[in-house]
């Protein structure tokens, strides 16, 4: 399905179209491809049973994912960096964040090793100090606490407009309909946070339908209601969706207030690796194309890259994956008589310092 | 010179704000000459315009908003209306605030203030006692100050604290107790310390928020007019339990009455009575007592008010039971 679109979108894309450069695009494809492969290692590991749990993949929105992960900029010294609440299918971004192939592995393993330490697994995974909320299960609950970040930030004088670091996180159609989200993106809007919402409306959530999950024309038809800005864009297709994203970000950044984006897409597996999808329609299959693949057609097409080089790439990034997988593998899990078990930081609330100097520096 | 309840919270938070630049208070209605339902937040934002923020009405948002401040750095206190809206922030605070340093290391001091607790003519939906529901759940500190000083320092130490803090005041308490002198030249409690309040030999009361004052009330009546010598523990801090409180007073004493303002099921007394039971069963000289809130929905017309709460007779009663088993 192409979005409905403005002439005003139309005229968007076509200058942004002209605005994305090579080294963009090619990073873009990168981050896509080694999502894709990344999932399919997971898949491997599941299948031989190295996974506790399942394994959520973006089969079908690594473009969109990647679009929004090469607008981010990550945390460095000196650079306060963006802050990503990312969800179950937004590997790209992730990758393209800062997260390794390594960590994403030992994640899904429940190795000690990991960023979560085998205490959670999967896409529930994250780095505060990479900048990376770790997504708790419940839709809707993430994109409060982006805002709290970016008002924590506010109130240190942190926002730097026209150049602010930003808050961006994804929902899917599915959980557009949770009263959290409605409560978040009102108080994003009051507070005119740099802060971008990406909806991947993949169709389906879970194995419930578009017509089942909302009844307004067009989800982006929301963003006007809460005071957002909202951008249309084909999530399969790289070039409209680094344009909707790339400017969704961009507007964030200069201080025009928050975005949304509404990009359309299909979700081409099943809800995890457990569900083999069998209620999805042969319509709806028909409708979409496969975003890696359509994203690996054009830059041949357009000659960013060629066929020599994609082969290359392809190698070079299944070969990175191996290796992390090989590493992840031999590492340790967990020891339960050594875990901590601790659920407070503070070691003893008896002997508790008070509000003294050295308790607030 | 005597200070409220509210009044100390309200020095607390204003002394917090002062200090401190990452603290910022965040709530329906707390700002301008409102100053919040129960004015606790009055004045405040004239001297700190930035920090004292009014949100919509929306506890899931205001909580992830503090969540996400929290863990950036900051001190976040949110106010809740009223407790029973807390209801709307449980997923936050259950799911999101109690599980973060648990799973990332990385700590979550926000502080969420929680008015609970029974007042006439109030009802159902405007007396509730979250701390039972909130202390089940792994990762939260649940706090309930029952004194002037209390209220001050522990909503002091609860700001400086790196987890996330229930700190649930009692309206009743809000204009209804003063102390005199200074909250800030009062003595501060450890966060977690259980006290005895009354010292005491026959029988050990436990309570906690406004019902302590229950139960001091109850224990006079219990020396004056039977002769019984009770020993009153005010819990403070509800989760983690300073369990050696507890266990160090029925050592001496052999007997115990638990009492709450909070409905019986799951709730803290069925906690403390079951650590008792469980670790101290051989110091028992009689089945230890709960003393609870009438198990249903709390009713708005004062009668039937008065009726379902615990009031010092009714402890008076199951102290005389216990200390004639
Ligand atoms: C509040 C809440 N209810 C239920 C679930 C269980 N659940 C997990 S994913 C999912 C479907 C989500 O669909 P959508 O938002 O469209 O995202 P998609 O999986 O399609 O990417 C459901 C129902 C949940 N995680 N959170
Ligand atoms: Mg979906």
């Amino acid at each position: 399905m192409t979005p409905s679109r403005s002439i005003g979108d139309a005229m968007r894309l076509l200058a942004g179209r002209a605005g994305l450069s090579r080294e963009l695009r090619l990073a873009h494809l990168r981050w896509a491809l080694l999502a894709r492969i990344v999932d399919d290692r997971l898949l491997t590991l599941y299948n031989s049973a190295q996974v506790p749990g399942n394994v959520f993949t973006s089969r079908g929105q690594e473009v969109l994912a990647a679009a929004m992960g090469v607008h981010l900029r990550a945390p460095g010294p000196g650079a306060i960096g963006d802050i990503f609440a990312p969800l179950i299918r937004d590997q790209a971004a992730r990758l393209a964040f800062g997260e390794t192939p390594l960590d994403v592995i030992r994640t899904h393993l429940g190795k000690v090793t990991g960023p979560m330490r085998g205490r959670d697994g999967n896409a529930h995974r994250g780095e505060l100090a990479k900048g990376m909320l770790p997504m708790i299960s419940h839709l809707g609950a993430m994109p409060s606490a982006v805002a709290g970040v970016l008002l924590a930030r506010r109130l240190r004088g942190a926002l730097a407009y026209p150049d602010s670091c930003i808050g961006i996180t994804s929902i899917g159609d599915g959980g557009t309909a949770t009263g959290a989200l409605h409560e978040a993106l009102n108080v994003i809007a009051i507070e005119k946070l740099p802060f971008v919402l990406v909806v991947a409306n993949n169709q389906v959530s879970y194995s419930t339908f578009n017509d089942r999950s909302f009844a307004c024309r067009d989800l982006v038809d929301r963003a006007i209601g809460y005071g957002l800005r909202g951008w249309s864009c084909d999530g399969t297709d790289a070039v409209d969706s680094l344009v909707a994203v790339g400017g969704a970000i961009a507007a964030a950044r200069r201080g025009e207030g928050p975005q949304m984006v509404v990009a359309s897409l299909l979700r081409l597996a099943g809800h995890g690796s457990h569900d083999d999808a069998r209620y999805m329609p042969a319509e709806l299959k028909a409708r979409f194309g496969d975003g890696v693949e359509l994203a690996q057609a054009a830059a041949l097409a357009e000659g960013l890259i060629d066929q020599a080089g994609l082969d290359a790439l392809l190698e070079e990034l299944r070969a990175l994956v191996r290796a992390a997988a090989d590493t992840a593998r031999g590492e340790a899990n967990p020891d339960p008589e050594r875990d901590d078990w601790r659920v407070l930081s503070t070691p003893d609330l008896l002997a508790m310092p008070g509000p003294t100097a050295e308790a607030n520096p | 010179m005597t200070t409220s309840y509210v009044e100390a919270i309200r020095a607390a938070l204003g002394d917090a704000l002062r200090d401190d630049p990452r603290v910022f208070i965040y709530g329906q209605d707390i700002a301008g000459s409102f100053g919040g339902a129960f004015k606790a937040t009055k004045g405040l934002s004239e001297l700190h315009p930035e920090r004292v923020i009014n949100a919509p009405i929306c506890e899931d948002a205001i909580t992830g908003v503090a969540i996400g401040a929290a863990i950036d750095g900051m001190r976040p206190v949110i106010e809740f209306q009223f407790a029973d809206f807390a209801s709307i922030a449980f997923n936050q605070l259950v799911n999101h605030a109690a599980t973060t340093f648990w799973r990332t290391g990385r700590p979550c001091p926000l502080v969420a203030r929680l008015p609970m607790g029974g007042t006439k003519g109030s009802g159902p939906f405007h007396c509730q006692m979250p701390e039972a529901w909130l202390s089940h759940h792994p990762g939260l500190v649940v706090v309930a100050p029952a004194t002037v000083a209390d209220a001050y320092w522990m909503l002091r130490d609860a700001i400086a604290c790196d987890d996330p803090v229930i700190f649930c005041e009692h309206k009743y308490l809000y204009n209804h107790l003063r102390e005199t002198g200074d909250p800030r030249l009062a003595e501060r409690l450890p966060l977690g310390a259980a006290v005895v309040r009354r010292a005491g030999s026959d029988c050990t009361l436990v309570s906690y928020s406004a019902m302590l004052h229950e139960c001091l009330s109850a224990a006079g009546v219990l020396e004056q007019e039977h002769g019984v010598s009770v020993e009153v523990i005010d819990l403070r801090c509800v989760r983690p339990l300073d369990t050696a409180t507890i266990l160090e007073s029925v050592a001496k004493t052999g007997r115990v009455v638990v009492a709450t303002e909070a409905w019986p099921f799951g709730g803290i007394p069925a906690e403390v009575v079951a650590v008792i039971a469980s670790e101290a069963f051989h110091l028992l000289d009689a089945p230890p007592r709960r003393v609870c809130a009438v198990d249903t929905p709390i009713p708005v017309q004062p009668d039937l008010y008065a009726a379902h709460r615990p009031h010092a007779a009714d402890i008076v009663e199951a102290v005389l039971e216990t200390v004639r088993f």
